[in-house]
């Protein structure tokens, strides 16, 4: 029974990550850049929607609608005004611009809301809890799970049934092409950078529910961890994304549970280090030769 | 001989003279050094708030000495708080009530032993910050006493047997007291049947609240800070497990979190020299001055830099420190005198030997309604 409840546990957590990793992933296989700022633009989404719940005492579906609505337009703003300009420059430019953005989001975070963590609420999503014998399913994780899936069939049937989806596709595959071909590649990737960080700000509410702490630095590690997640199931693709979310959240829960709660954190990289080293593309991600 | 008794009453009047402006209060300057932005901001603004009640009584009410309060802050910062030790030397400060949190204070104190700078720090409680140095002294217990305190009134009051440990295995303060309560249990015929650890950044705690529900832990003890601890109850709660927590003086504050459902920290335990609902005269004259003053409840941080302040002053007037004198002449003057007085302050009956450490009994509350409440 304990095993069942860690295995809950760790897809609760996993589809965090993965909601998270499709951010990272979608924005390094189309604008060919690892954003490093989508943590904390998880944790304005949070805040946002706090300020909502909390404050402004708006309905809960319209208070995450509004993060989504903030996030979506903080995303696309970032785009164009950090990352945009520097299409042409060297990558490690573009690294360190997103680092910078991090940074520039959190204490901006800082200033606003102030250092002091505050509670997420999450009377809004504590329906009943499900209780099978000695098991107990909080509803945030249900819901997680739930919103996870749903969005993994969304975005797979998005990006190869609509035209704005295939246009995605192409950019990722060859930039150029896709330009001669008529396809706008700034708005596609505006587009990217709209729905990777109206999917943040949903990880950013679903983290909160199930984690209810909220302070500037929120973001940061499940960021990291995410990031982690990508590459772990092959950035660049939106499928990897998934399975190395899910995963990572399995493997960190049964570290804790089986092996030590004091190397969680050391076996979940170290895991990612042996992948890497076994198969560098990633899980399902597929080796890129390049013609030099 | 008319001459001569001139002289003799002048001469009485010069000295009655000198003797009223020897009346003038000697102006005292303490430098409070804690975190006043930042994570750890509730503790820093607590002990500055608490400090500056006393200031405001002692100033209102005459006598030897004029507190003139230099506030400075560390950010709960190893580094940035040798900034604002130094900004505090510079603006004239003799001593230093501070810092508020330990791992700033091992840093400022070591810095202090070498310029021979004392500290009276309200609440860092780390064993390190008084080791191996003479002129830190603290007004809480120390962790290893606070861990071994909680032990004894377990086992005292026979809240039960069966124990879980969570603790942060990078905080030095979680070490600490963890160290001595497993050491002490045992030694009391405590079983602790399960101990997890966890970093500063986990927020998720399923693991380790499942194996303290699987183990069948009576009791939760969590030597930590509010934050975790706060996902620890509310992880607890979602499992429907309902143990008794036993926290120590970071568990303060959990019920000033914004937004926090106080239900979930109903019958939490901690260890605290101060609750604000105690009866008595002088809490309750504390507590409306600071209620008056800023608008919130103390926390026994504010209480322990209440006592800092008073203890400070019995010191120096034991010590016969004058508004000119240098910070290191100071020191060792204070070192001395504060091993030969004893201050009855809100957190208890204080008295101190060489190491800093302070001796007082330890007590511990309940939260009932949202509210602390001394006894069981």
């Amino acid at each position: 029974m304990i095993f069942l409840d860690h295995l809950i546990n760790g897809l609760s957590l996993g589809s965090i990550y993965a909601i998270i990793a499709l951010g990272y992933t979608m924005v390094y296989g189309i604008a060919k850049m690892l954003n490093f700022a989508h943590g904390d633009v998880i944790m304005v989404g949070a805040y946002i929607a706090f300020c909502g719940l909390q404050y402004w005492g708006i309905p809960p579906v319209l208070a995450i609608l509004l993060a989504m609505v903030f996030c979506t337009l903080l995303g696309v703003t970032i785009e164009g005004f950090a990352y945009r300009p520097l299409r042409q420059a060297t990558s490690l430019a573009v690294l360190i611009t997103a680092i910078g953005m991090s940074y520039l989001l959190q204490n901006i975070a800082l200033m606003i809301w102030g250092a002091n963590p505050k509670s997420f609420p999450t009377t809004f999503i504590n329906g009943s809890n499900i209780r099978l014998g000695q098991l107990n399913i909080s509803s945030a994780t249900l819901i997680t799970i739930l919103a996870n899936v749903v969005i993994m069939v969304t975005l797979t049937l998005f990006t190869s049934k609509t035209k704005l989806g295939k246009a995605m596709r192409c950019v990722s595959e060859d930039r150029g092409a896709a330009e001669l071909m008529g396809i706008n590649v700034n708005r596609t990737i505006s587009l990217t950078f709209a729905i990777g960080s109206a999917l943040a700000a949903i990880a950013g509410v679903l983290l909160c529910s199930s984690y209810p702490i909220l302070q500037p630095t929120t973001g940061s590690m499940p960021g990291i961890k995410a990031f982690t997640a990508a590459v772990f199931g092959g950035i660049g693709s939106i499928p990897g994304a998934m399975l190395g979310g899910i995963l990572l959240g399995l493997i960190e829960i049964f570290g804790k549970a089986y092996i030590s709660t004091e190397l969680g954190d050391a076996i979940v990289f170290a895991v990612l280090i042996i992948v890497l080293l076994v198969k560098p593309a990633g899980l399902l991600g597929k080796p890129m030769r390049e013609k030099v | 001989m008319k001459k001569l008794i001139a002289l003799a009453l002048a001469l009485v009047l010069a000295l009655t003279a000198c003797a009223a402006f020897a009346e003038e209060p000697i102006t005292l300057k303490i430098a409070h050094i804690g975190p006043t932005t930042g994570a750890a901001a509730l503790y820093g603004l607590a002990t500055q708030h608490g400090a500056e009640i006393a200031v405001d009584e002692i100033n209102a009410a005459g006598g030897k000495y004029r507190i003139e309060l230099i506030c400075q802050d560390d950010e709960h910062n190893v580094e940035k708080v040798i900034n604002a030790y130094n900004a505090a030397l510079d603006a004239g400060a003799q001593m230093i009530l501070g810092t508020t949190t330990s791992k700033p204070c091992e840093a400022a104190g070591a810095q202090g032993y070498t310029d021979r700078v004392f500290f009276l720090t309200p609440s860092a409680s780390s064993t390190a910050v008084i080791e191996d140095k003479d002129n830190v002294f603290q007004v809480c217990f120390t962790d290893p006493n606070q861990g071994a305190a909680s032990a004894q009134y377990i086992a005292d009051h026979k809240l039960g047997t069966k124990v879980a440990v969570i603790y942060n295995n990078a905080d030095v303060y979680s070490t600490g007291i963890r160290d001595t309560f497993v050491e002490k249990g045992a030694a009391l015929g405590l079983e602790i049947v399960s101990e997890e650890t966890f970093t500063d950044e986990t927020t998720d705690f399923t693991v380790q609240v499942g194996k303290a529900q699987e183990a069948g832990a009576e009791i939760v003890f969590l030597p930590m800070y509010y934050t975790p601890a706060s996902l620890i109850l509310k992880t607890a709660a979602d499992k429907n497990y309902k143990p008794i927590f036993f926290g120590v003086d970071g568990m303060d504050g959990i019920l000033s979190v914004e937004g926090f459902d106080t239900s979930l920290a109903e019958g939490v335990m901690l260890l605290t020299p101060f609750v604000a609902t105690a009866e008595d005269e002088k809490t309750q004259n504390f507590v409306s001055k600071y209620q008056a003053k800023f608008g919130e409840t103390p926390i026994q941080f504010a209480a322990d830099a209440y006592d800092g302040i008073y203890i400070l002053v019995a010191a120096a007037e034991k010590a016969g420190i004058t508004a000119d004198m240098a910070p290191e002449e100071a020191c060792d003057l204070m070192i001395a005198a504060m091993k030969e007085i004893e201050v009855e302050g809100l957190t208890g009956t204080m008295t101190w030997d060489e190491s800093g450490a302070v001796t007082k009994t330890p007590m511990a509350a309940t939260i009932v309604n949202g509210v602390y409440v001394f006894g069981d």
